[in-house]
C-alpha cells in the first residue's frame, strides 16, 4: 500500500503535462460556459477534482478543444509552453473583451535532467478545485458580455518550439484599459501555473 | 537651515505688540509659523532653469536600459511583447454560437424574484364590518329554539317566515315560495337542506315532518311520529334525516322507505334545540334546553337503547342551541350556550374531554366554522347583537359584525364558504362576506367593500320577501 501510495506522488514530466491540459480542457470548458458563449443546453456535467463541471458536447467545440489541448499538452512536455491564453473577443468587432491568462513556469530541471519530483496527488486536485470554482466565481465582478461572443485559444511558446501546419502566428489580443484580477495557482513540482483574468473597465462603473 | 521655529515668531511678536503679556499669549495661539532663509538660493540659477526652453535630456543612456527592464517587469503581463516567444493560435476557429442565441448570463446569478415569498405568509385580510346585503325577512319568529335558516349546496337560501319557506336564489337573487302550511301545522319551526341540494326536510309546529323537492315545488312525503313541534332537523349527508323535537325525542328518518322511523333516541329532558350530523356521518351532536349536549354514535343508533349515548356533557348553564363540526379537524365541535351560560365550548367528541372553554359574554346562538382558515363564526344577543369571528385556537376575537338590532339567531354558510348569512329578530336578513373573497388566498390586501358598496346595495336589494 505505501509503495502504491509512494508511486502516486512522484510526477514525471510527462505525468505532469497531463494533468495541465486536463486542467486546461476543463477550465476553458467551464469558463465558455460561465461566460455564456454558448446556449446551456450544450454543456453536459461531468464530474471532476470533485465538483461537478461542464463541458461542451457540441462536435465542433469539442473538436477545437481538443486539438489545442494536444498541442498544448505536446509543447508542455517539452517545456516549450509559457502560457496559454483563453481570449473572449466579439464577435461583430472582434474586439478583446476578457482575457483568462495562464502563465506556465516549468522545472528547468526536470527537462533537462529527466528527473521526477514529489507531490501527492489529493494536492494537487485541491489546488485546481481551488482555481475551477474561482474561475466560477468571477462571474460575480465580471462585465456583462451584452453582445454575442467567440472564443479563442493563444499559445506563447518558446522560439524555438515546433509548430505544426495547424498553428499560426497570432497577434496578443490586449485588451484596453483593462483591469485584471489575479487567481490562485497550482503547482506540480514540475509545472507551477498562475492564472488571472483580464477585463475590459466597465465604463460606467 | 533650519530656524528654530520658536525664536523668530516670539521676536516678531514682541515686536508688534505693545505689551508683553498679550503677546506671548497670542504665540501661544498663533501657533508655528517657518520662515524660510533665502540666503542659500542662488535666484539667476533657478530662473534660467526654468524659463529654458527645450530641457535638455539629463538622463544619461543607461537609465534606458533600467526604464525597459523595469517596464518589462511591471507590465509583464500587458503591453510589452515578450522578445523570446511567439504568440500562436490554432488555425481553425472554434464554432460561433448559434443563430439567435440569447446571451442569459445575467439571469444565472440575478436574484431570485420569488425568494421573498417563497412562504405563503397570510396577510390579515379586510373583513368588510357591514353587510354586504340585506333581505327583509317578515314574520321571522324570534324564538330562540327554531332553527329557520339553511343554505343548499346549489346555493339556495331557505328561510322559513311563519307559514312559508321561501327560498332566495343567491346567484340570481330571485326569490321563489317553496311551500305553505295552513295554520293547524303551522307556523314552520325548522328548515333542512339535504347535501343534494335539491331535497329540503320542513318541519312543523305539529310535529310533522315533510319532505318537498324544491325544484319540483312539490312534497315527496310527510313523516309522522313526533308528539311536539318539531324545532331542529339535520341530514347525515346520505338518507338518513334526523329530527329533533319539544317532545324531548330525536328521531331517524331513512327517507327512502316506507318505515322511515329507523332509531329514536331519548335522553334530553326538555325541547332539542341544536342538532348537527359530523360531517363523517358518524356522529350526531344534540343540545336541548336542559343544557346538557349529548353525541350520539351512528352504529348504536338503531341498537341500543334509546339513551345509548357516546357522551354527555353537562357543562353548559344554560340551553345549548349553537352547535357546529370542525371541518379541518376530526372530532372536535363546538358548542355554544344561551343567555345563563355565554360560553363557546370545544370539544373531543371521541375521548370526551372538553377542550376549551371560552366566555363570549353574550348568549351564543349560532355557530359557524370557516372551511378556509382556521376561525370560527359565533352569533349573539343581547346587548350587542353581534356576530364574532375567532381565530382558532387561540380564540382571539378577529372581527366583531354589527348590523342587526335584535338577537341574531340563525347562521347559515354559503356553498364556496367565503358568505355567511345570518338572521336575526329584526327580521332582517343579512349577508356578510366575512370568510374572504376567493382570491384573498393569494397574498394580496382585499379591497374594502364596505362603506360605498353597501349603501348601494343595501338601498337596491332591501326586498320583501313575501
Amino acid at each position: 500500500m505505501a509503495t502504491a501510495q509512494v508511486a502516486r506522488d512522484i510526477i514525471t514530466l510527462k505525468g505532469s503535462a497531463d494533468i495541465v491540459t486536463e486542467f486546461f480542457c476543463y477550465a476553458v470548458n467551464s469558463i465558455i460556459y460561465q461566460r455564456g458563449l454558448y446556449p446551456e443546453e450544450q454543456f453536459g456535467r461531468v464530474k471532476k477534482y470533485g465538483l461537478t463541471l461542464l463541458v461542451a458536447q457540441d462536435e465542433s467545440v469539442k473538436k477545437f478543444i481538443t486539438g489545442v489541448t494536444a498541442q498544448l499538452a505536446a509543447w508542455l512536455q517539452n517545456g516549450q509552453l509559457q502560457r496559454v491564453v483563453l481570449v473572449i473577443l466579439d464577435q461583430r468587432t472582434l474586439e478583446p473583451l476578457e482575457r483568462w491568462n495562464f502563465l506556465i513556469e516549468t522545472d528547468q530541471e526536470v527537462i533537462q535532467k529527466g528527473i521526477s519530483k514529489r507531490k501527492s496527488d489529493a494536492d494537487i486536485m485541491k489546488e485546481i478545485q481551488a482555481i475551477m470554482r474561482q474561475i466560477t466565481s468571477c462571474v460575480t465582478f465580471l462585465p456583462c458580455l451584452n453582445s454575442t461572443c467567440i472564443f479563442d485559444v493563444l499559445a506563447y511558446t518558446d522560439k524555438d518550439a515546433a509548430v505544426p501546419m495547424t498553428w499560426t502566428d497570432s497577434d496578443a489580443k490586449i485588451i484596453e484599459n483593462s483591469q485584471v484580477v489575479k487567481l490562485r495557482s497550482f503547482d506540480t513540482k514540475v509545472h507551477k501555473i498562475d492564472a488571472s483574468v483580464a477585463f475590459k473597465m466597465d465604463s460606467d462603473a | 537651515m533650519t530656524t528654530p521655529c520658536r525664536s523668530p515668531c516670539i521676536r516678531k511678536a514682541l515686536l508688534d505688540r505693545p505689551s508683553p503679556e498679550v503677546a506671548s499669549r497670542k504665540t501661544q495661539q498663533l501657533g508655528c509659523r517657518f520662515i524660510a532663509s533665502r540666503n542659500s538660493m542662488d535666484f539667476k540659477v533657478g530662473n534660467l532653469m526654468l524659463a529654458k526652453e527645450n530641457p535638455e535630456n539629463e538622463q544619461p543612456a543607461i537609465n534606458e536600459e533600467y526604464r525597459k527592464q523595469l517596464a518589462g517587469n511591471l507590465l509583464k503581463d500587458s503591453n510589452v511583447m515578450h522578445k523570446n516567444s511567439r504568440i500562436l493560435a490554432f488555425k481553425s476557429k472554434p464554432p460561433p454560437p448559434p443563430e439567435g442565441f440569447e446571451r442569459n448570463v445575467k439571469l444565472l446569478y440575478s436574484e431570485n424574484a420569488s425568494a421573498g415569498q417563497a412562504k405563503r405568509s397570510k396577510i390579515f385580510r379586510h373583513i368588510p364590518q357591514s353587510a354586504e346585503r340585506t333581505l327583509d325577512a317578515p314574520d321571522l319568529l324570534d324564538d330562540y329554539y327554531l332553527n329557520l335558516l339553511d343554505w343548499s349546496s346549489r346555493n339556495v337560501v331557505a328561510v322559513a317566515l311563519g307559514n312559508t319557506v321561501y327560498m332566495w336564489h343567491a346567484t340570481s337573487g330571485l326569490i321563489e315560495e317553496l311551500m305553505q302550511v295552513g295554520d293547524n301545522d303551522g307556523p314552520v319551526t325548522s328548515v333542512s337542506w339535504c347535501q343534494d341540494g335539491k331535497h329540503i326536510a320542513v318541519g312543523l309546529d305539529s310535529g310533522d315532518v315533510q319532505l318537498w323537492d324544491s325544484m319540483a315545488l312539490s312534497k315527496v312525503r310527510t313523516m309522522r311520529g313526533h308528539s311536539a313541534r318539531v324545532g331542529s332537523l339535520a341530514w347525515n349527508g346520505g338518507p338518513i334525516l334526523s329530527s329533533g323535537s319539544r317532545d324531548n325525542c330525536i328521531f331517524n328518518h331513512d327517507v327512502r322507505i316506507r318505515d322511515h322511523l329507523t332509531a329514536k333516541m331519548c335522553a334530553h329532558e326538555q325541547e332539542i334545540c341544536g342538532l348537527k350530523w359530523s360531517l363523517s356521518g358518524q356522529q350526531l351532536a344534540s343540545g336541548g334546553n336542559d343544557n346538557l349536549l349529548h353525541i350520539w354514535d351512528a352504529s348504536q343508533m338503531s341498537s341500543g337503547g334509546p339513551s345509548n349515548y357516546l357522551h354527555r356533557f353537562d357543562e353548559h348553564q344554560a340551553a345549548v342551541k349553537a352547535l357546529a363540526w370542525c371541518p379541518f379537524q376530526s372530532n372536535l365541535l363546538a358548542s355554544g350556550g344561551g343567555t345563563a351560560d355565554r360560553c363557546i365550548k370545544f370539544w373531543n367528541t371521541q375521548t370526551g374531554a372538553c377542550l376549551n372553554s371560552v366566555d363570549a359574554n353574550s348568549q351564543v346562538c349560532a355557530l359557524q366554522w370557516s372551511r378556509h382558515e382556521k376561525e370560527l363564526l359565533s352569533s349573539h344577543g343581547f346587548s350587542q347583537n353581534q356576530l364574532c369571528l375567532w381565530k382558532y385556537p387561540s380564540m382571539v376575537k378577529m372581527a366583531e359584525l354589527r348590523g342587526h338590532t335584535s338577537r341574531v339567531l340563525h347562521l347559515a354558510q354559503s356553498p364556496d364558504g367565503y358568505t355567511v348569512a345570518s338572521a336575526a329578530g329584526d327580521e332582517t336578513l343579512r349577508f356578510w362576506q366575512v370568510f374572504g373573497t376567493p382570491d384573498s388566498n393569494k397574498p394580496q390586501l382585499q379591497r374594502s367593500r364596505s362603506s360605498d358598496s353597501n349603501s348601494g346595495i343595501n338601498a337596491a336589494s332591501c326586498t320583501h320577501i313575501r
